[in-house]
């Protein structure tokens, strides 16, 4: 780890402009991913500025009938917030499903978002990896992938995006508030993370110095919601798969729906193919797979990873059968 | 760069020069010589160095020292739960003890959650301290010796 300065932020854009002037800069939230990559030598940053003490910790009602949450709420008291776990049921559920008791309690709603890769090379300095060292290469694609992606990857990577909770959020239709040197500005989170394309080194659109203040949850399309999450033990171990799903069901017809993946792809997945099957139909087990395979027609897995399709096939299929039957999958 | 730093530790406090790199594990196990937080892996992936930080508990390997300066540390030694240590003696929940003080930290802060009415993944309705919410709440502590059984048969116990 080389020598670093701490700051505490004093208030956010004081934050702003100190991260934006200093190009080896970097915020620190609850820490479980920047302190790891500060001992791994993945992140070097010569002036850590300590987010936790800024006025973001509330979770508040909107004028809209949604929720704003702070970008310093932690995950746990996020997942046990009582109109989270009533009305948003999907994001409780993803946020129980991340991570341990003891991470949750420490982690944020910001930092999570902005959590990198768990790609065992981009956690590995000694190995090629794009997107810690543009240009190296991609030490995965012929290599160990079995977590990488199915959807939308590029030749220059194939990670996906671990974390749960935002594949929940893009099921939400949430934004995220952002403070850049140029003021506030809102991004649907469903735009904030990219896809690798030829800059893997680049994970969101946000630039240097841009903080996360909150996300903004609207009023939910439905409290029909749920989360299932797919992975090689019950728990304690990120995503090969999940689906995040909120349906909107009337008169024995699916009216409306949103659907998002994870493990997939370098962001959530937000599903339009299959919703656009889905929307107006009547639920069935053929109406099910019909909308898994529109969304999984163009996925492309690599040699050791095929397994994900017929999984997120699988999984989907069985979120939306619990959430069609029953309240909850 | 050195920062200076005051924490409450078992109800001590404890004024120490820190490098900012420090994380709050061997701010406690090297500057402090407080040795019940164990480091297993230092990465996040097995709660041995389980505390009670503020109240809640953490994990001491990934919280940097300089970020917690006022904070009230309570580790395994300092735990205010003789009922969690005879349980864990009662029903042999551990061989080597490596794991202990993060499983008995994991556990006393897990119990609160529970009071305080929060969720876990196998929630169905208003928690309850079964032996499988145990499990799920407690995924975040590893026993290299396997003493599982007897840990959740400890905490069952201790929680009634
Ligand atoms: C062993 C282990 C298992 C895990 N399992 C899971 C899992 O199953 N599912 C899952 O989803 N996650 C999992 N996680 C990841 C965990 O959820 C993230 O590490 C956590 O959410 C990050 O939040 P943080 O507040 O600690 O972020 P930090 O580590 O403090 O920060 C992460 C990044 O976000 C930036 N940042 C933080 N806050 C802001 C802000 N407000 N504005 C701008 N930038 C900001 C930081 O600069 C940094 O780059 C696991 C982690 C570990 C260690
Ligand atoms: S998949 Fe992406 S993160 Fe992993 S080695 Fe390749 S470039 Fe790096
Ligand atoms: S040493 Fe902290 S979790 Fe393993
Ligand atoms: S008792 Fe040996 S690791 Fe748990």
């Amino acid at each position: 780890m080389i020598p670093f300065d701490y700051r505490r932020a004093e208030n956010p854009a004081g934050a702003v402009a100190t991260v934006a002037g200093a190009p080896g800069a970097v915020y620190l939230a609850g820490g479980t991913n920047l302190v790891d990559h500060l001992k791994l030598d993945v992140a070097r940053p010569d002036l850590v500025v300590d987010v936790t003490g800024l006025p973001f910790d509330r979770v508040e009602p909107r004028a809209d009938g949604g929720l704003r949450v702070g970008a310093t709420v932690r995950n746990s008291d996020l997942a046990a917030h009582p109109v989270v776990r009533e009305r948003y049921p999907v994001l409780s559920q993803a946020l129980l499903a991340g991570a341990s008791g003891q991470l949750r309690n420490m982690a944020t709603t910001g930092g999570n978002l902005l959590q990198r890769t768990r790609c065992p090379y981009f956690q590995d300095v000694t190995t090629a990896c794009n997107k810690r060292d543009p240009g190296s290469g991609c030490s995965a694609i012929e290599g160990y992938h079995r977590y990488h992606a199915i959807l939308g990857a590029s030749p220059d990577c194939v990670a996906v995006h671990p974390s749960d909770m935002a594949v929940a959020l893009v099921a939400l239709d949430a934004t995220v508030r952002v403070l850049g040197r140029h003021g506030e500005r809102d991004i649907p989170v469903d735009a904030l993370h990219r896809l690798p394309g030829d800059r893997p080194d680049r994970d969101t659109i946000l630039e240097h110095g841009d903080l996360i203040t909150a996300v903004d949850l609207p009023a939910p399309l439905s409290v029909r919601s749920a989360y299932r999450k797919v992975r090689e033990r019950s728990s304690f171990a990120f995503a090969l798969v999940s689906v995040a799903a909120v349906a909107d069901l009337r008169d024995g017809r699916v009216q409306d729906c949103r659907i998002a993946l994870g493990g997939v792809a370098h962001k959530p997945w937000r599903a339009h193919a299959a919703e656009d099957v889905l929307r107006a139909g009547e639920p069935s087990e053929q109406l099910f797979t019909r909308a898994a395979d529109a969304e999984l027609a163009g996925a492309k897995p690599l040699p050791d990873n095929g397994f994900k399709v017929a999984m997120a096939r699988g999984a989907l299929v069985a979120t939306l059968r619990g959430l069609t039957t029953e309240g909850t999958a | 760069m050195e920062a200076t730093i005051t924490i409450t530790v078992d109800g001590r406090q404890r004024t120490v020069a820190v490098d900012t790199r420090t994380t709050l594990l061997d701010a406690l196990r090297d500057r402090l010589a407080v040795t019940a937080p164990k480091k297993g892996c230092d990465h996040g992936q097995c709660g041995s160095c389980t505390v009670l930080l503020d109240g809640r508990r953490v994990l001491s390997c990934l919280a940097l020292a300089v970020a917690h300066d006022g904070a009230e540390v309570v580790t395994a030694a300092g735990l205010d739960n003789d009922r969690l240590r005879e349980t864990f003696l009662d029903n042999d929940a551990f061989q080597c003890g490596y794991c202990t003080p993060g499983q008995l930290c994991s556990a006393a802060g897990m119990l609160d959650e529970l009071k305080a009415g929060w969720p876990s993944a196998v929630t169905d309705g208003e928690p309850t301290l079964s032996a499988s919410e145990i499990r799920e709440r407690m995924a975040g502590n590893l026993c290299r010796c396997g003493a599982y059984v007897g840990i959740v048969a400890a905490i069952q116990e201790a929680g009634r």
